[in-house]
Formats: structure tokens, C-alpha cells, sequence
């Protein structure tokens, strides 16, 4: 099996999925590129080159380079999903969703609930998150507990190539809102994919790496640095397991729950300021469901309470970084 | 006025479901059997009616949150939005959605919406549908003045000017957006000027008048179903009541609720197919009495209807989780 990146695992999904349903339509900021410019459209293929060939391929009335207007990006999504499209509707940096989050938590996450379950609304928002680009503060979040906590919308955070294609397809197969969160340190990062279609379906957290001493749970980016972590402290005789959900919403409750009943240590991983995130989040989950199993007080490595900071030894500091994660590991493996 | 007799009537017969519906709905509020807001659309049902009265179940809708009478314009079942307003079971969304969030799909009725401009990009994707799938039917986004001042409703005009989609923006100027005049918050003054700007076609029409405001639409219909993108009409229209069903309204006087009563879209109607001789006094009688009727038995089933289920508290969130 061939090995492909990230960025062409997300590419073969929506490619291939473009070509079995002609209701698949994708909108956005530059999806295609160059419209109105002298040279040639289509040679953008989004910011980061995820769509690369698309428009190519599938032509303006389905790859739609829309103006900078995220609210009517997203509304347009919304309302092109409730009358019979399936749009994948990109907002380039996750970061911009503060100018068209109405359209997201007020309109397209509630009209089946609203509406009395007659309405159903396949749509998938595209976004990519993260620090390390040096890019600052309004460019660099993940914002992922802000999507996991509205109803009616489903966040999925793909940690590798692998699961990026398989969830794609699940997203583009179902009939709800998505909220699909790219990683951007991730996109040139390869691993073993199929090349035909297959599905990961959400709420399924995989067993990234087997343990027995002390579960990590890592969302989206975060678990190669967990992973790195467990075969670094795995030279001392700690048995790390880590465990990737997947997707925040719907969350595998019970697969975080048999690992810390196995471990009876927890340590969370969570690109995300420390308040109201993943990691506070699962933290209070297995207080409540699986306190009898734990051994240890449960830890969390988060980024500070403060905006992303650009020099780079300080944005380095802020996120979740191997030397904090390590010190949290050892640290809940010494409690007695 | 090349209207049928049939649809003469049809077209006055939703115009006063409207008002008896709204009246009602004031009275009903006033006795408690509404739980929350209601806004009501008393004044304005020549604007609705018009511009709903050629369009079909598969046009689409946006609405606002004073949306009562645009359901009934685009045909939603009175005993249902009634059950619906009460928070009852057999609402058109099972008592979920209240007065601000009533839909019917299988109208082309997007949904009410309670966030002021939250409409109009939604209608927009939904004439990209009508677009992509060249189905000839076109998308009305109605806003309020209240709303043409929200940056999402300017993304959505240019948005649909730039995508050349079939859609309507259909602004209903009351005069006032919640308690303050138009005349204030509407910089520059003229809402089809800044529809204009965008790049579209705009007229200003007299709500007031339900021929005027169907004549505009036929133009937009024309010219949204040739291809040529979005259009826009400001329809200059007075909000009888309040903000909301209970505002004492301190804000303007009786002397300005006097003369726009006097200027009322139901007895023009009447008045004008009276004289022309193209409906009789009679038969309008007629179409009043069944409609006061059927609102008196959509207000009584509704207040004797039983509260949805409480097992419905946490369905429908997903098609699947």
C-alpha cells in the first residue's frame, strides 16, 4: 500500500466522493483560485493545496470561489444543504469563524432540532487549526471545545492520513453538520493509505498505541506528540497507552473508560486553553464514570490561559510540547 | 390587475388568514396561552401575500422573526402553526421551533428566524441549489430594515450577486427595527440604494398595496428565472403593533398609529376589486367568516392540545450519533 500525506488522503476523499454524488459542491475562500485574475484559475486549490485539481476536475459550478464573506459562506452552505446540496464549505483558518459563527451554532446546527427532525442538513465546514506556524494569535487556534459543545454539530480532528480519508467520507456520507478540523502541522505527514473508499465511522476511538501503566488521550495534532512521549518513557519501563478519539463529537466514552479502568492513571493532551476543553472535559467524564479505576489524580497538559503568542520560543511553550507532557506523565506515575 | 377571480380571492383570503390569524394570536398572548415573544405581522400582510402569491411549494423561503404571516402567505397550515405558537404536540415542529422557528419543508419555508439578517445567506445557499440543479425555482430571503443593516445581509447580496443566483431579497420596511425608526439606524436612507450598490436591480414599492408589491415580484420572478441573478425590492409597509405582542410603544405617537391605520392593505384590497367590479362585497363577507372560523377552531384545538412528549426532549438533535 502506497503511502500518502495528509493533505492527499483529504484530497483522494473529496475526489472520490465528488465523483459518486454530483451533489457534492465545495465553496470557500480561493478552493479554486485566480477567478477574475490574469493567469489561470484553479492553481490555488486552497491555502494549503488540500484541493489541489479539484476545480480542475469538477469545473466552477462545483469547486465555487466565493468572496472573503465567511457568514455567507457558511449560510450558503447551510442553506444549500437544507434544500438538497451537500456542500464542503472551507474557512481557511479556524481562527475566522468569529465573523460567521451565527451561521454555524444558530442556523445549521439547529434546523433539525427547530424544525421538529423534517429537516436534515449534510454540510461539512472545513477548517484548519493549530499552532507551531508561527503565525500568531488570529491564526494559530484550534477552537475545537467551541464546536464540541453545540448540539446538532459533529467535530472530527484526524490525527493521520489514514483516519483524514476514512472520516472525510463518513462526513460526506452522512446527513448532519460536520466541523472538520485540519491540522495544519500535520498535512505533509504520511502514512499507509488505501486507495479506494472506506468509512471511519465517528464516535470510534482508535488504540493509537497499546498500554498498561498510564492512558494518554490525545485530540487531533497532539497524538504523534503523546505517541513520541509513550516510547520515550517506555525506555524506563512505563507502559503508555494513548488513545486518539477521533472525533469530540460524538466522543467514545467507553473506550477511555476500559483503558483508565485497565492504567488507572489518565493524563489528557489537548491543544487548547486549559478551561472548558477536551481535556477538562474527559477529565470530569472519568471522574464521574470511572473514578473507582483511578490510581492517580488525572492530568492534563493544555496551553496556558493567554492567546497564542508568535515569537516561537514562547509560542514552543505554549503548546502541549513533549518536555510538559513527559513531566506530566512521571509526575502521575510517582503518586502513591 | 390580471389576476383570475380565483386567484383574486385566494390572494385575499390569505391576506385575511393573516390578520384574523395575528389577531388572534394577540388575544391568546394577552390570556396566556403563549409562552415567550410573539411578534406579530398585523400591517403587513399585503407584503407577504404579494410576494408569495406566484410562487410554488418549491420556491424557498427565508424568514424573520415576525414570520407568522409569511408562512401563511407561502401556505403552512394554520392549526399547525397555531399548535406550534402554543408549544403543543401535532406543531409543524412538534413544539420545538415556537413562533421564531417555524418551518415547513415541504412549503419551501425555510424557517422563521429569530437573529436579525440570520436569513438571507441561508436563502442564498438555497438559490445556489436552484442554480446547480437548474430547477428554474428561485429563493426570497425577506428581511426586515432592521436587517439591512447587518453585515451578513450585505455578504449575501454580494455573495449572490458574485454567484449569479436566483434570489430575492425582499426587505420589509416597517419603520421601525424592535424600538427604534428606521428613519435613524438606515444610514443613507434608502435600502433598495444599497441593494443597488451590490450590483442588482432594486425597486421601492408601496406595501401597503398588495397589486403594487405583486407586480414587483412578477419583475423579479422574470428576471431571477432568465438567469440574471439576484433582485431586490424595499416594500414600504407599517408595523401596526409593537416590537412584540405587549409593547406599550411609548416611542411613537398615537396621532403616527392613527393615520397608518387608516392606511390598512385589507380594506385597499377590498376597496380596489370592489370598484373594478371584480369581486363582490359578498363574497370577500364570505371569505371572512370561513377564515374567523377556521382560526377560532385552529386557536381552540391548540389550547386544548396536550404538551409534546417529553421523550421528544432529545430526539432530532442528529439524523445519527
Amino acid at each position: 500500500m502506497a503511502k500518502k500525506s495528509y493533505r492527499t488522503a483529504i484530497n483522494d476523499a473529496l475526489r472520490s466522493e465528488m465523483r459518486r454524488n454530483p451533489d457534492i459542491i465545495i465553496l470557500g475562500e480561493d478552493v479554486a483560485g485566480g477567478q477574475g485574475a490574469t493567469g489561470d484559475v484553479g492553481v490555488v486549490g486552497s491555502v494549503f493545496g488540500v484541493l489541489g485539481g479539484l476545480y480542475k476536475e469538477f469545473g466552477p459550478t462545483r469547486v465555487i470561489d466565493t468572496p472573503i464573506s465567511e457568514s455567507a459562506i457558511v449560510g450558503a452552505a447551510a442553506g444549500a444543504a437544507l434544500t438538497g446540496l451537500r456542500p464542503v464549505a472551507e474557512i481557511m483558518f479556524v481562527d475566522f469563524v468569529g465573523v460567521c459563527f451565527d451561521q454555524i451554532y444558530n442556523q445549521a446546527a439547529k434546523f433539525r432540532y427547530m424544525f421538529g427532525g423534517k429537516a436534515k442538513t449534510p454540510m461539512i465546514i472545513r477548517a484548519t487549526i493549530g499552532a507551531g506556524f508561527r503565525a500568531g494569535a488570529q491564526h494559530s487556534q484550534s477552537m475545537h471545545p467551541l464546536f464540541t459543545m453545540v448540539p446538532g454539530l459533529k467535530v472530527v480532528m484526524p490525527s493521520n492520513a489514514y483516519d483524514a480519508k476514512g472520516l472525510m467520507i463518513e462526513a460526506l456520507r452522512g446527513d448532519d453538520p460536520v466541523i472538520y478540523l485540519e491540522a495544519k502541522t500535520l498535512y505533509d505527514t504520511e502514512v499507509e493509505v488505501p486507495d479506494e473508499a472506506y468509512r471511519i465511522p465517528f464516535g470510534e476511538a482508535r488504540v493509537a498505541r497499546e498500554g498498561k501503566d498510564i492512558t494518554l488521550v490525545a485530540f487531533g495534532p497532539m497524538v504523534p506528540r503523546a505517541l513520541a512521549v509513550a516510547e520515550a518513557v517506555g525506555k524506563d519501563g512505563i507502559s503508555a497507552e494513548v488513545i486518539d478519539p477521533r472525533t469530540t463529537s460524538p466522543l467514545d466514552e467507553d473506550t477511555i473508560l476500559e483503558s483508565v479502568e485497565k492504567t488507572g492513571r489518565l493524563v489528557l493532551v489537548d491543544e487548547s486553553p486549559p478551561r472548558c476543553s477536551l481535556a477538562s472535559d474527559v477529565a470530569a467524564i472519568v471522574a464521574d464514570k470511572g473514578f473507582k479505576s483511578l490510581k492517580a489524580p488525572i492530568k492534563s497538559v493544555t496551553c496556558p490561559h493567554t492567546p497564542v503568542p508568535f515569537a516561537p520560543v514562547l509560542e514552543d511553550e505554549y503548546m502541549p510540547n513533549p518536555r510538559r507532557i513527559e513531566a506530566a506523565v512521571r509526575a502521575v506515575m510517582k503518586f502513591d | 390587475m390580471q389576476l383570475s377571480r380565483d386567484e383574486l380571492k385566494r390572494a385575499y383570503q390569505r391576506m385575511f388568514t393573516i390578520r384574523a390569524f395575528e389577531e388572534r394570536v394577540e388575544k391568546e398572548f394577552a390570556a396566556g396561552n403563549i409562552p415567550g415573544f410573539a411578534h406579530v405581522y398585523l400591517g403587513q400582510e399585503a407584503s407577504g401575500v404579494g410576494i408569495c402569491h406566484d410562487l410554488t411549494d418549491e420556491d424557498l423561503i427565508g424568514s424573520t422573526h415576525r414570520g407568522h404571516g409569511h408562512c401563511i402567505a407561502k401556505g403552512c397550515d394554520v392549526k399547525g402553526m397555531m399548535l406550534e405558537i402554543m408549544g403543543k404536540a401535532g406543531g409543524l415542529c412538534g413544539g420545538k421551533g415556537g413562533s421564531m422557528h417555524i418551518a415547513d419543508l415541504s412549503k419551501g419555508m425555510l424557517g422563521a428566524n429569530a437573529i436579525v439578517g440570520g436569513a438571507p445567506p441561508i436563502a442564498v445557499g438555497a438559490a445556489l441549489t436552484q442554480k446547480y440543479k437548474k430547477t428554474g425555482r428561485v429563493s426570497v430571503a425577506f428581511s426586515g430594515d432592521g436587517a439591512s443593516n447587518q453585515g451578513t445581509v450585505f455578504e449575501a447580496m454580494n455573495m449572490a450577486v458574485v454567484l449569479k443566483v436566483p434570489a430575492i431579497f425582499a426587505f420589509e420596511n416597517n419603520g421601525y427595527g424592535e424600538h427604534t425608526a428606521a428613519s435613524y439606524s438606515v444610514g443613507g436612507g434608502s435600502i433598495a440604494d444599497r441593494a443597488r450598490s451590490f450590483g442588482m436591480p432594486a425597486e421601492v414599492v408601496d406595501g401597503v398595496d398588495f397589486f403594487a408589491v405583486h407586480d414587483a415580484m412578477g419583475r423579479a420572478l422574470e428576471h431571477c428565472r432568465a438567469g440574471n441573478g439576484p433582485y431586490a425590492l424595499e416594500i414600504r409597509c407599517y408595523r401596526f403593533l409593537g416590537h412584540f405582542v405587549g409593547d406599550p410603544q411609548a416611542y411613537r405617537t398615537a396621532d403616527e398609529l392613527k393615520e397608518a391605520r387608516a392606511n390598512d392593505p385589507l380594506p385597499l384590497f377590498r376597496k380596489k376589486v370592489t370598484e373594478a367590479k371584480l369581486l363582490e362585497a359578498a363574497e370577500l363577507d364570505a371569505i371572512e367568516k370561513a377564515i374567523l372560523a377556521e382560526v377560532e377552531d385552529a386557536a381552540q384545538t391548540a389550547i386544548a392540545a396536550p404538551p409534546p412528549d417529553l421523550k421528544s426532549l432529545e430526539k432530532d438533535v442528529y439524523a445519527r450519533y
